[in-house]
């Protein structure tokens, strides 16, 4: 499929967009999307499937306010093209919650005051998801430097740190 | 981002091949930087040949007692491994020391190899750069220059190489293999990237047609004493102004082997082979450090703002061997440099 283009001659250029067919499942539920090799996997999420809980902050992998978990894994989803995560599991925001109950970040959030704008703290509950899942923080320092890759403009650090712990301890 | 075709490599010859067929091609594996440089209109390849699912992910132990390590290892699994951890921790700690762990998750090793410069210039596609577009000049040298090198430069460039991996992979004196039309080869560290001169648009020595396959660590892990420093405007995720991977075979207080590279101050990870040669058989001490600090750093020229890098490397370069020495490596979760 991706390769429909090899009989054209080599060093002509592109010459119209060409959409590749792509099959995720996200947040359970399996997608199937025809887009432009070009498309990150940030703007597929929120232009196409309009889950749009995951931002778009720097859009260069600087801020983390675009964090998901990809095959449990978190990562900056600016930076990723849709097209190479064909058959990947995605997980947003969006996804976190089961049955109508919060997620247990969630409600940390809730719980902590840990946020004030709100722009980053979906990227900043998907990434302290992926953190506890990887089970390598254990100290405040810990989960400090390894949120390191969430900004807060707001600069609500202190309560996000205590969310997480908090969140840590119960799940 | 510009429009651009989209292929998948099935294996290692196939990638070889297509990179061969269409020159305007670039390989794209965890995409961290490459994307962010398009975003930039940086780079605008033709085509990607996505290499992220070929089989190189696995860590062996090689049967000289080194590891060889697949290319396309994510950094953060790398720095978790427990061959990493038990026997280079000077490799966990560098990767630790840089990025974010979302990054961390999807860069690749061998990507991290071939990263670019973060010159201001570089990035900023409408000011002259050499190494964006070549005879164009360089715009560092008389512009805002407080990130740029210090030693190695040439007067067409003076870009740095960010990468914290490829300072513990230098003192390391790790080999880098790689695969091309002709054939395997192995590229020592130290050659695998280049210095500026006349070409810096030529960051390292693999050829435009030739894939990295794995790196390959020596047996000498240096366990008991590294330690990897890094000094930047924040304490965390941020590029080097300097950093130092400083490593050391004791034999009660006398030194037997050292090696220490600087990143952040280079085009390359810098490593001066008399300085190293100068701790050997030294005490262990302070004065040993200062003067094979002295010895890295003959040469060092500043070009305004960065003259401070000069002064601060050599405090580092010493405060890193003091802690290898020690066997206290800097915590890069603790931030306090003691």
């Amino acid at each position: 499929m991706a390769q429909a283009d090899t009989a054209e001659a080599i060093g002509t250029t592109v010459t119209a967009p060409q959409k590749i067919p792509v099959t995720l499942t996200v947040n359970g539920a399996r997608v199937e999307l025809a887009i432009a090799p070009w498309t990150t996997l940030l703007d597929a999420l929120r232009d196409r499937l309009d889950l749009t809980g995951t931002k778009k902050g720097c859009d260069h992998g600087q801020c983390g306010a675009c964090t998901v978990l990809v095959d449990g894994r978190r990562i900056n989803s600016c930076l990723t093209l849709a097209v190479m995560k064909e058959g990947a599991e995605v997980t947003t925001v969006e996804g976190l919650a089961t049955d109508g109950t919060l997620h247990p970040l969630q409600q940390a959030f809730i719980d902590h005051d840990a946020f004030q704008c709100g722009y980053c703290t979906s990227g900043q509950i998907c990434s302290a998801a992926g953190l506890i899942a990887e089970g390598k923080a254990k100290t405040a320092d810990e989960i400090r430097e390894l949120m390191s890759g969430n900004i807060c403009r707001c600069g609500a650090y202190p309560n996000s740190v205590a969310a997480i712990q908090q969140a840590m301890e119960r799940s | 981002m510009n429009p651009f075709h989209y292929t998948r490599a099935s294996d290692v010859s196939d990638a070889i091949r297509q990179i061969a067929a269409d020159p305007a091609a670039k390989f794209i594996a965890g995409g961290t930087n490459l994307i962010d440089l398009m975003k930039y209109d940086v780079e605008h390849p033709a085509r990607l040949i996505d290499i992220s699912h070929l089989p190189l992910r696995s860590v062996e132990e090689t049967s000289g007692g080194g590891l060889r390590i697949g290319a396309l290892v994510p950094n953060s699994d790398l720095a978790y491994h427990p061959l990493i951890e038990q026997r280079y921790p000077l490799i966990a700690s560098a990767i630790l020391s840089g990025a974010s762990q979302q990054l961390r998750n999807m860069a690749s090793t061998g990507g991290n190899l071939v990263q670019r410069t973060r010159c201001f210039y570089f990035y900023d596609a409408v000011t002259p750069c050499n190494k964006r577009q070549p005879g164009s000049g360089c715009s560092a040298i008389s512009g805002i220059n407080r990130i740029n090198a210090i030693l190695g430069t040439s007067e067409a460039c003076i870009a740095t190489h960010p990468s914290d991996l490829c300072v513990a992979l230098a003192a390391l004196e790790a080999i880098v293999h790689v695969v091309g039309p002709a054939g395997a080869r192995a590229i020592a560290f130290s050659n695998f990237h280049r210095l500026p001169g006349n070409t810096p648009q030529r960051d390292t020595n693999l050829e435009p047609n030739e894939i990295i396959t794995a790196i390959e660590l020596p047996p000498k892990g240096f366990r008991a004493n590294y330690s990897y420093l890094k000094i930047r405007d924040r304490l965390s995720y941020a590029f080097a102004l300097v950093s130092v991977a400083a490593a050391l075979e004791l034999d009660g207080d006398t030194i037997r082997e050292a090696r220490l590279a600087v990143g952040g101050v280079a085009h390359k990870p810098w490593r001066v082979a008399a300085a190293e040669a100068a701790l050997r058989g030294q005490r262990a001490d302070a004065g040993a450090f200062a003067q094979a600090a002295d010895l890295v750093l003959r040469g060092a020229k500043g070009y305004g703002h960065n003259n401070f890098k000069i002064g601060l490397a050599r405090r580092a370069i010493v405060r890193t061997l003091s802690q290898a020495a020690r066997g206290t490596p800097q915590s890069q979760s603790v931030k306090k440099i003691r």
